[in-house]
């Protein structure tokens, strides 16, 4: 069976599995990180969001014989270290609104956000307002409808990192 | 604050009953359902359910509902000094666990990170208090959890009162700390098992008045946000059990469709990871090592399909046997001068899909079984599946998971119950998920529906309000709330006359329009069917308040003064007041564009929604990469009144959810079904609302209490905003609406998924989108 390494939240991994296998199931079924949901699988809901190489991605759109040895795979779990924290901001601007209600749509929520404020700050567009145009881009379902939560916490954390 | 023990015995109020049993820890309890005032109660008449012989050995549980201990629940205070409780209800998002943990920590001055709740397995001897549904969680169990922990603040006073060597009269509570006299403390840990019984005994006791709450009505955070954020939270699928491998089914192309063969059966099972591969009743399973290696071999099977129970069948024969199925109105043809609004709306197939897909863990063996799942009615799926099984109840463990939403779906238990049939096909336990495409074609859904409003008016009064409501069955097979139940139990329950009689008993007419009726009629069709964040008042009420605005079109009024003259409750009148002042009611505003104000009363509680929306070119027009666009909703205003808010801030999220779904049932979110088959198959075809279709401005105000009861809140908003939106749109195009969703009719706004393979494949393209 080919085997396959990459980065996982800072550290290497190597795994034994077809390389057609999807990374969100090497994630979620072979190496047992949880944190990244299944809401579709086909790139739609956003479920599953996480980074690679500090850009936010479909997992489950991403063949794991597609990563390079040096791939960077961030999941939720990973995120605090990557601002060398508990929590990162975006996550504390979670808590202070209360965004969460069932809570599986968060981790990829979140991660989607962090990537769209530093996406729309590398093209020079500060998230400072609730209906800034970087709102229509974000593409997660919320089944439970926590999006004007979701937009206060963006806005508020947008600036502290 | 601290509290003594002396003002808990205050005079006039009523006295509780509730237990210490025996443990060696203090373990303390309540009885659940009304009978905490009443303890004599214990072995009173079981609710009926709707056709019990099916599900239940009635006897049994008649024995077990007389057991001295039945229909307690229990709150443990340990040597930690931590309080715990297991929640006999599923927490899928609504926020009870924290509304609950704030319940203990009021009564028992113990602060809430110290409280721990979980969620209890199916206790069958609970009977219909284990289910939660119609919104009514904390109102059936806002009295027994208070009455626990306040006998554990009494338990735990009386030991401090020995060991500090003090009266309980000199000593107050702060904090899980007991202070006495010349500043001693002691810790509620260190008292925790010096306070435990030996014996079971029943103990009276007052609560605390509701002047001196400090947590009540207080808003807080939710106890379980820190793992939401973190995705350390674990879902049904997150849970680890040895062995239970991935498990997916290949499913029929049209509704509830059959197996008659396969042809490839061993050439799948030698797919790369795959185990196992079975014909089950509904369709052909897979276990693997992951799912994407399952959702191979189910794009791989060669099935042979029988048909299924809707074969053929497309919305214009539904629609028409709801039209033939119609009951006739009853007020006779129109004197002179009497006028009248006669409207009919449809209100077609909805999907009740959480972002959980229907999942479910599966070990069952040759004489036991155990299943881990989100589960609303987890006694129901446990009675059933041991039946299934041929095994006694009492052999079946149901774990009930935190739930990844439910609007209706974890009432039911379809995966728990496939898991259980494919893991013994199998003889291996299975962690079984649908796939998304499978839970919108053949997941439940929320049944297309008539109803046909005529009211007549004459000399500025309203002399009669009829409304038919045409459905196709909604399945209530799960059973029902208790609160509903226990009003149902004295009417006839046949199938139909339980629907009938769950109608009558959910909705009402606000308004003093005279000669009011209401009535159900339902047609029994093969679709899977079942509540969708609430059953009938979305579709019912959103009828009656566009009525509302055509009959104070009508006679000359406007649509918020109208329903103000017209309201009967004074606490409706006031939460529309409060919309109507907050939300700038009548401000001018450009053409196409409109303000819409409705009211909804239910589950003891009122919420009046105002809402602005967009219907001009440049926005309906609006180009977002597979999106519906569509006319937008730019302003919430939402005033709502429960009788007493435990968590407003909960509150304030539930009110926020409902009117996103409000939002997508009026709109956008609907079902198309062709050809036996419903054709929505991705979240980029079931038009739930999404970032781009938020309101960019929401308020929502939490009135004061007004009953001092906690009212139901998990549905409450949907019927208002849904109703909001479709009288702003009509007010803003000068058509009323009558076809739900409202781009229901329009082009299909994507292009449908296949049905054989039955799932899509992954894309393999993600790396190019990454942003
Ligand atoms: S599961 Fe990956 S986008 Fe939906
Ligand atoms: S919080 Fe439930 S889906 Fe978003």
């Amino acid at each position: 069976m080919p085997r396959h390494t990459f980065v996982l939240n800072g550290a290497p991994v190597t795994v034994d599995v077809e390389s057609d296998v999807r990374l969100l199931w090497v994630l979620r079924d072979v190496l047992g990180v949880t944190g990244p949901k299944y809401g579709c699988g086909l790139g739609v809901c956003q479920a599953c969001t996480s980074h690679i190489n500090g850009r936010a991605f479909n997992p489950c759109c991403v063949p794991v014989g597609d990563l390079q040895p040096t791939d960077e795979v961030t999941t939720i779990e990973g995120l605090p270290a990557t601002v060398g924290k508990d929590l990162h901001p975006m996550q504390q601007a979670w808590l202070d609104n209360d965004v969460a209600q069932c809570g599986y749509c968060q981790p990829g929520q979140i991660m989607a956000a962090v990537a769209k404020v530093r996406q729309a700050r590398d093209a020079g567009h500060a998230i400072t307002d609730l209906d800034d145009a970087v709102f229509d881009e974000i593409r997660n379902i919320c089944r439970c409808g926590t999006y004007h939560r979701i937009r206060e916490a963006i806005v508020a954390a947008a600036g502290e990192f | 604050m601290a509290a003594t023990g002396d003002q808990e015995h205050g005079l006039g109020r009523r006295t509780f009953l509730g237990y210490v049993l025996a443990a060696s820890t203090l373990t303390v309890a309540a009885q659940l359902g009304e009978a905490a005032g009443a303890p004599s109660r214990a072995s009173a008449a079981v609710p009926s359910p709707p056709e019990p012989a099916e599900l239940y050995d009635l006897n049994d549980l008649l024995t077990d509902a007389t057991l001295p201990t039945a229909n307690l629940i229990s709150i443990q205070v340990h040597s930690d000094g931590t309080a715990s409780f297991a929640l006999p209800r599923a927490e899928v998002g609504q926020g009870v666990t924290t509304s609950s943990a704030m319940l203990i920590a009021e009564e028992l001055d113990l602060p809430l990170d110290r409280i721990r709740v979980s969620l209890a397995d199916a206790r069958p001897e609970l009977l219909f208090n284990q289910l939660t549904g119609g919104s009514n969680t904390t109102i059936s169990t806002y009295t027994p959890i208070r009455v626990a922990a306040a006998v554990a603040r009494g338990r735990l006073l009386e030991a401090a009162a020995d060991q500090l060597n003090a009266p309980v009269a000199q000593l107050t509570t702060e904090a899980g700390v007991v202070h006495g006299p010349g500043g001693a403390t002691v810790g509620y840990g260190e008292l925790a098992e010096k306070a435990a019984s030996l014996t079971t005994v029943g103990v009276p006791v007052t609560l605390k008045a509701p002047s001196r709450f400090t947590v009540i009505g207080t808003p807080r955070g939710r106890i379980d946000a820190l793992e939401a954020v973190t995705g350390r939270k674990q879902f049904a699928m997150d849970v680890t059990v040895p062995d239970a491998l991935p498990a997916m089914v290949c499913r029929p192309p049209t509704v509830n469709g059959t197996v008659r063969s396969v042809a490839n059966l061993a050439a799948v099972r030698a797919m790369p990871g795959i185990t196992d591969v079975v014909t089950v009743s509904s369709g052909v399973a897979v276990r693997g090592r992951t799912f994407g290696q399952c959702i191979d071999a189910v794009r791989a099977l060669e099935v042979a399909w029988g048909p299924g129970t809707e074969e053929g069948a497309s919305e214009a024969d539904v629609l028409a046997e709801l039209h033939r199925a119609e009951l006739p109105l009853v007020v006779p043809p129109l004197p002179l001068l009497t006028k009248a609004v006669d409207l009919r709306f449809t209100f077609h197939f909805a999907s009740n899909s959480a972002l959980e897909p229907n999942c479910a863990v599966a070990d069952v063996r040759a004489d036991r079984a155990e299943i881990w799942a989100a589960l609303k009615s987890p006694i129901v799926a446990q009675e059933t599946i041991a039946a299934d099984l041929g095994l006694p109840a009492s052999a079946v463990t149901v774990h009930v998971t935190q739930g990844g939403g439910s609007f209706g779906r974890k009432l039911f238990f379809d995966a728990a119950r496939e898991a259980a049939e494919v893991s013994r096909a199998m003889g291996r336990p299975v962690r079984l998920m649908w796939h998304r495409t499978d839970d919108f074609r053949q997941g439940r859904t929320h049944p297309m529906s008539i109803s046909r409003v005529r009211a007549t008016y004459s000399l500025g009064q309203v002399l009669s309000c009829e409304q038919r409501h045409t459905s196709v069955g909604t399945d209530f097979s799960h059973g029902v709330g208790e609160v509903i139940t226990a009003l149902a139990a004295k009417l006839p329950v046949g199938n139909l006359g339980f629907s009938e009689t769950i109608f009558e008993l959910t909705q009402q007419t606000p308004y003093a329009f005279g000669v009011t009726t209401q009535l159900l009629a339902e047609v029994d069709r093969g679709f899977n069917t079942g509540s969708m964040r609430n059953i009938y008042s979305p579709n019912v009420r959103c009828a009656q308040e566009l009525v509302v605005d055509a009959l104070a079109e009508g006679m000359g009024e406007d649509p918020y003064r109208f329903r103000r003259r017209f309201l009967k409750d004074d606490r409706a009148r006031a939460v529309l007041d409060e919309a109507a002042t907050t939300g700038s009611w009548g401000r001018s505003m450009p053409a196409g564009t409109a303000q819409g104000i409705a009211l909804h009363p239910e589950y003891h509680g009122f919420v009046a929604v105002l809402a602005e929306i967009d219907c001009r070119p440049q926005t309906t027009g609006r180009q977002i990469p597979d999106a519906y666009t569509g006319p937008r909703v730019t302003k919430v205003v939402c005033a709502v009144d429960v009788g007493l808010a435990v968590n407003p801030r909960g509150l304030e999220a539930q009110m926020m959810g409902g009117i996103m779904d409000g939002i997508a049932v009026a709109l956008s979110s609907g079902l198309h079904l062709e050809d036996g088959h419903f054709l929505e198959g991705s979240w980029d075809d079931y038009f739930y609302t999404r970032q781009w279709n938020t309101p960019p401005e929401l308020r929502i105000i939490v009135m004061p209490p007004t009953t001092g009861e906690p009212g139901g809140a998990g549905e409450l908003a949907v019927a208002g905003a849904m109703a909001a939106v479709a009288c702003a749109y009509g007010r803003a195009t000068g058509t009323v609406p009558t076809t739900f969703p409202l781009n229901h009719g329009g082009p299909l706004g994507f292009e449908p998924l296949p049905t054989v393979p039955p799932v899509p494949a992954s894309p393999t393209d993600g790396l190019s989108r990454a942003y």
